[in-house]
């Protein structure tokens, strides 16, 4: 369903990603893992085609998404790191602009709407002004606008990042019954989230691909943790320390 | 086409929940009824000077048009001039901080549509803000008698003035997500086009005759005098096209960096 190839992108003399190759199949969702700033995001901006490689492809559905990219972006829904909100709409209004910008159509609209608005906990918030929600709700508005025109593919960069406990349970909850018909890939740095609700797990660690598996291939009694160490310590040496941080931070996200 | 309309719908919505529209329509407005004012009290002032000096004959040469509407033209020109760049400036520059431009440049849309929805929303509100200066015109209509061709023909040549604003404004905003460079620059543009022509008043060869056909003023003031003339129509609607195509082209250079 998503096929990533060689895929590389540099910003001036500085390489964000390099020779990254992963897939994911219809009906998986994958889990793309690494510390801030290995280049988690920049890969997901090539995939849903809002900048370009600067080499390799990507193909979505069949569709490369750079040479065909209408279509192949037609596929695609898509939350961005920061929820793409216009402070100034009503949740409803933002979602029937959406709805709309994603050629649902005329006729579906509303009902669309409606769907999604019930799916993420937003019914009663449907007046409420994009720009006033806390961050959680701003969070379910974003997964809401991606999922407005029920696409097969489902990117969600950070989906729980910031939320309280319990929201971060309901998001982790709805992207699970989410799954099934669509391929999702969801991008975090919480390692629990991942053993959690993914089948497929992508590691990467400055810009480079590490790990690419199925969980149920990773041994019993090791712990997504240790893989996760172990596949970026074998990168270099000197990375160890950043890993270490990285842990406390899972640690933290653990206790979440 | 489908796509463009959302997005001017979209838009053209924006404008009335935003202060800054708000801002630039009242102060557009209240500019618009000062000069009127201070206008029309010069030409009252004339008329009751001349009667008084017993010159019938002059009262003849006292026009509304060259006399009132003509000069509240140039005046309010000018005040486009400071207030377009505050309209427009938000229309690329707020999308790319906020991050909304990632949802605008993944969904299914070409940038020309775009392009096209955001300077139609544009467009049309700045038409609405001109359409409301005509109060000005209806006065004169009820009170005296102008000629209303010509005011027509004015406020014609006022309303490409102002649509080839937007297309600045915009081409302007899609550089960059601050909103002050993005004001500035467009400010810097229009301008630029008052006094493109400088070098060449004092005359020389084909290149400098380039410099004086794209003097914005020069165009302007033929059609104020209302003299429609295809080419000062052909003018406004060449800068305009020129500056969407290039914002287009920036929008589009995300693609490919």
């Amino acid at each position: 369903m998503i096929e990533v190839k060689d895929l590389s992108k540099s910003y001036g003399n500085f390489v964000a990603v390099q020779n990254i190759s992963f897939k994911a199949e219809s009906g998986q969702i994958l889990g793309f893992l690494g510390p801030n700033g290995a280049g988690k995001t920049t890969t997901m901006r090539i995939i849903t085609g809002y900048m370009p490689a600067s080499s390799g492809t990507v193909v979505i559905d069949g569709l490369d998404i750079f040479t065909n990219s209408l279509e192949a972006r037609r596929r695609i829904g898509y939350l961005p790191e920061i929820p793409p909100l216009y402070s100034d709409m009503r949740i409803e209004a933002y979602l029937r602009f959406v709805a709309k910008l994603r050629n649902v159509k005329r006729a579906a609209v509303e009902s669309a709407v409606d769907h999604v608005m019930e799916v993420c906990g937003l019914s009663s918030m449907a007046g409420r002004i994009c720009g006033q929600l806390s961050k959680g709700y701003r969070q379910r508005v974003g997964v809401a606008q991606a999922l407005i025109h029920d696409p097969p593919v489902l990117v969600l960069d950070e989906p729980t990042i910031g939320l309280d406990p319990r929201q971060i349970h309901e998001i982790r909850e709805l992207i699970r019954s989410l799954a099934g018909k669509r391929t999702i890939v969801l991008s975090t740095h919480i390692l629990p989230e991942v053993s959690q609700i993914c089948d497929r797990v992508v590691i990467i660690n400055d810009g480079r691909l590490v790990l690419e598996e199925q969980l149920s291939e990773i041994p019993a009694g090791t712990s997504l943790e240790e893989v996760f160490l172990q596949a970026i310590a074998k990168e270099t040496n000197e990375t160890t320390l950043s890993a270490e941080e990285t842990l406390e931070e899972v640690g933290a996200g653990h206790s979440n | 086409m489908r796509n463009t309309l959302v997005i001017a719908g979209k838009e053209l919505q924006g404008y009335f929940v935003q202060p800054v529209a708000y801002v630039v329509l009242t102060v557009f407005l209240l500019l618009a009824g000062w000069f009127f004012f201070a206008l029309l009290r010069q030409f009252d002032e004339m008329v009751q000077l001349i009667q008084m000096m017993g010159q019938t004959q002059q009262l003849q040469n006292m026009n509304l048009n060259t006399r009132v509407i003509d000069p509240l033209l140039h005046d309010l020109s000018i005040v486009l001039v400071i207030v377009m760049p505050a309209l427009t400036m938000r229309v690329f520059a707020e999308e790319k901080r906020t991050g909304t431009y990632e949802l605008l440049l993944t969904a299914p849309v070409r940038t020309g549509e775009i392009v096209a929805g955001k300077f139609i929303a544009a467009a049309c509100f700045t038409l609405i803000m001109i359409a409301l200066a005509w109060i000005f015109p209806l006065i004169l209509m009820v009170f005296g008698n102008p000629e209303v061709g010509v005011m027509f023909a004015g406020y014609l040549a006022l309303a490409l003035l102002a649509v080839t604003f937007v297309a600045v404004g915009l081409f302007s905003s899609s550089l960059t997500q601050n909103q002050i460079i993005a004001a500035i620059s467009s400010f810097g543009l229009l301008i630029l086009l008052f006094v493109i022509s400088w070098p060449a008043e004092a005359g020389g060869g084909r290149a400098w005759a380039l410099l004086k056909y794209l003097s914005l003023p020069d165009h302007f003031s033929t059609m104020v005098r209302g003299v429609i003339d295809t080419s000062d129509i052909v003018f406004f609607l060449s800068v305009t096209i020129v500056a969407l195509f290039m914002t287009q082209r920036s929008v589009e250079s995300a693609r490919w960096r």
